[in-house]
């Protein structure tokens, strides 16, 4: 756990988001689960916001593009945010 | 809102013959209200959900569009793109990707929700590209008004090149302008929506040319899929290799590549036809319910208090039309014998009639437990269920959508081991169907029931907390703990051989359509009554008749043996009646089977009786009910009393009553753990295409059954 958390802190992502805080997509990290999150809506250059959290903490729900997206934290974690 | 408009492109070119019926697809995004337009199209009783992915098979039916046209509709499971992730979309892709399919439709009808246009646009593009004939369905017109977004259905018509027809599909506004629409045979839209680099041109030539494919998406598509293609050769499929590695075609990469320009299109054409004025910046509804609905408490103390809700209502609510039943069948049984005599009235009260009255006395408990499970999934709970039950789902090796098969495995294990199609990741997918059947399934609620309601006393505490639906919620608890922790020793043994992912769409809460919940209903006690049922009925009277002829002069040497020793012990005249029933049943065909197997179960408590019912259990459970009432009701004077006054007057060797606790909870246990189900069974093996699945668990859950009961007759006595 604590060297994947060291390896992120060069980049943003969608887990990093704090409740209600928005930001844009820059990337997606992980080409396989990309597709599904492309075709969800998650494009690069959109804007997305962290709406609420599971109560254990994960999944969460993102509302992208006027929809809410369930999806967890390390799915979240691949949809890296611009700066 | 009326539709007035009609494209440009439908007067164009007319096809020469008319197909016999024509075939309309109906596709689109999970909730985008496809299956509510199915069900408005072809007025056929079927559910319509409001969770991700309810319509797992792909269901046909037939919509009279004018008094001389009959389409036929096919309802197709709920996807994002066609790219499939998971099983229930293959079907789509199988289906389109084959001409020569009996079903490949004439027309593609795709639903869109029109709050939510952009993303469900994707599909519609890739649909257009394949050249297939597409009528744009806008459903949910009147919901996106309300939240701000304007659409300006002629622009959009013009944008897109074919017809768009803005509807409710719940209340059915729109329909007519559909149906009329789909009676014009449509041409296939001229420019693509997706240009495909002209780098792939070549190669999707020569895959055109090997194929004989019309259109290059339909190529591409190919080039994508041909691994999971049916009707692929190992030589077409050797071919695509080479030609693939050859033209250093990235699948990934292209995908993604594609995806991104339709969404980029999709902007586009969306620019000048949306218009979004937010009437309010305050959260959603839906949102703000989600704040108490899945909070960190309270959403657990409520699903919890539902889940109890739900089984206090089960044995509370429904005792008051048992009792009636079982009333009417004892007076109706009465009334019979008092009136006829004969051989054949026997069979028709202690077989068919008491037979019959062993089914219908369950139907209120069923029909109370599907009002509940199709409401938490037409409101849009059993989303939330998911969302909150993720993290620990996933230590067992389930998914949060396991969530759904399992509770639905509450009813009945065979449609929820069809819902885990929904379940996109193989072993997850594998792990859930293997460990449904130990939820306890509606066809046990009879076994429990007369079981309870013969060991448990009928005790409340505070006044409202019935003992009996407590020992009922345990053995339900004891069934889910079964169920995970087989998952967790799943999770070890299996490997895996894909990802697994929780990227779905949160749907928004909407009210439950009450004619949704009624058909569910309707529709489940249908199943039951019909489907086991039958059995339950045919296995009373089978066993009646096992029962009441033994083989060759057994029947009347047990008389004899039974009189000559009334005789020496001097019992009276019902006494000696019961003996030489006693006797006779033990040397009918049925006694001979059951003491067969009696070694087997005496150690779980059992004798050759129960054993009988054991044995024809493996049909249906709840055939357990029917088994026990004819089997005591012949050793006995009375047929009038209830199922549970003849098991508890029921004494063994030594005249003590012959249902322990100890028994009684042995034989709940067994019932709790064991696959006793050929329907279960059958439908693993079609689910999992193989039998290594089946028979894993019915070797597992039987010998899980026969260790348990062990245990808990020897702990109770």
């Amino acid at each position: 756990m604590q060297k994947k958390v060291s390896e992120q802190k060069s980049q943003k992502s969608v887990r990093d988001l704090k409740l209600g805080e928005s930001g844009v997509i820059c990337c997606l990290q992980d080409p396989e689960m990309g597709l599904k999150l492309l075709e969800m809506g998650c494009i690069p250059g959109t804007e997305v916001k962290l709406n609420s959290r599971a109560p254990l903490g994960d999944p969460i729900t993102i509302i992208v593009n006027d929809y809410t997206l369930s999806l967890r934290l390390d799915e979240a974690e691949t949809i890296l945010l611009k700066q | 809102m009326t539709v007035t408009t009609q494209p440009e492109i439908v007067q164009a070119e007319r096809p020469q013959i008319a197909p016999a019926v024509a075939k309309i697809a109906l596709i689109g995004n999970p909730n985008s209200g496809k299956t509510s337009l199915f069900n408005q199209l072809t007025g056929l009783n079927q559910k319509v959900g409001n969770f991700p992915g309810v319509t797992v098979d792909k269901k046909t039916g037939y919509s009279q569009l004018t008094s001389s046209f009959r389409a036929q509709i096919i309802d197709l499971p709920g996807t994002y793109s066609l790219y499939p992730k998971s099983l229930d979309e293959r079907v789509i892709t199988d289906l389109l990707y084959d001409p020569n399919s009996s079903l490949f439709p004439d027309l593609v009808v795709v639903t869109a929700d029109a709050s939510n246009l952009k993303r469900n646009l994707l599909l519609f593009t890739q649909l257009a590209d394949l050249k297939l004939p597409v009528v744009l369905a806008l459903n949910m017109v009147d919901v996106a008004e309300q939240e701000g977004v304007k659409i300006d259905v002629p622009a959009l018509q013009r944008e897109l090149g074919v017809p768009v027809i803005p509807m409710n599909a719940r209340k059915g506004v729109g329909v007519a302008a559909l149906k009329i629409v789909m009676m014009q045979e449509l041409q296939a839209t001229k420019a693509p929506f997706f240009q495909i680099p002209a780098d792939l041109k070549p190669m999707l030539q020569q895959v055109k040319d090997r194929f004989q494919l019309s259109s290059d998406y339909l190529a591409l598509q190919y080039a994508h899929q041909y691994r999971h293609l049916k009707g692929f050769s190992v030589q077409d499929m050797a071919w695509m290799d080479k030609l693939l590695e050859d033209t250093e075609f990235r699948s990934v990469t292209q995908q993604a590549n594609e995806t991104v320009a339709r969404y980029a299109r999709i902007n586009d054409i969306l620019l000048d036809v949306v218009r979004v004025e937010r009437v309010n910046k305050s959260e959603k509804f839906s949102n703000r319910l989600d704040q108490i609905l899945t909070h960190k408490i309270f959403g657990y103390l409520i699903f919890f208090t539902i889940l109890f809700l739900i089984f206090q209502a089960i044995f509370a609510w429904a005792s008051y039309p048992m009792d009636l039943i079982d009333e009417g069948v004892a007076g109706l049984n009465g009334l019979i014998q008092d009136n006829f005599d004969g051989p054949l009235v026997d069979l028709l009260t202690e077989g068919v009639i008491a037979g019959l009255g062993g089914v219908l006395v369950f139907v209120p408990q069923i029909a109370i437990l599907f009002a509940f499970i199709a409401i938490l999934e037409e409101t849009g709970y059993m989303a939330r269920v998911t969302f909150m039950m993720d993290k620990i789902m996933r230590k067992f090796g389930l998914n949060g959508k396991s969530v759904v098969p399992l509770i639905s495995g509450v009813a009945c294990a065979v449609p929820a081991i069809m819902s885990a199609r929904t379940i996109e990741n193989w072993k997850d997918r594998m792990i859930t169907i293997f460990v449904t059947p130990l939820m306890s399934c509606s066809a046990r609620i009879p076994v429990y029931a007369v079981l309870i309601a013969l060991v448990v006393p009928e005790k409340y505490y505070f006044g409202f907390l019935n003992l009996q639906g407590i020992v009922l919620m345990a053995l339900y608890l004891m069934g889910f703990l079964a169920a995970i922790f087989s998952a967790l020793l799943l999770k070890t043994v299996l490997k895996a051989r894909e990802r697994s992912y929780f990227i779905m769409e949160f749907p928004v809460y909407k009210w439950p359509r009450w004619k949704n919940v009624g058909i569910t209903i309707v529709e489940k006690v249908k199943a039951f009554l019909f489907e086991a049922g039958k059995i339950i009925v045919a296995i009373s009277i089978i066993l009646w008749v096992l029962a009441s002829y033994g083989p060759g002069d057994n029947f009347e040497e047990a008389r004899e043996l039974a009189l000559a020793e009334a005789q020496a012990k001097n019992l009276n005249e019902v006494q000696t009646e019961n003996k030489i029933a006693s006797y006779q049943l033990e040397s009918s065909y049925a006694g001979i089977v059951g003491r067969t197997i009696e070694p087997v179960i005496r150690p779980l408590g059992y004798d050759w009786k129960i054993g009988i019912a054991l044995l024809t259990s493996f049909a249906a459970r709840e055939v357990f009910v029917g088994t026990i009432s004819t089997i005591y009701s012949i050793g006995e004077e009375e047929n009038v009393s209830t199922i549970k006054n003849k098991l508890l007057s029921e004494t063994d060797a030594n005249g003590d009553p012959f249902f322990t606790p100890a028994r009684g909870f042995s034989l709940m246990v067994f019932y709790l753990f064991a696959m006793q189900c050929i329907s279960t069974l059958a439908i693993v093996r079609r689910e999992t295409n193989s039998w290594t699945w089946p028979l894993a668990q019915l070797l597992y859950m039987s010998s899980l059954a026969y260790v348990m009961a062990f245990i808990t007759y020897h702990v109770f006595s």
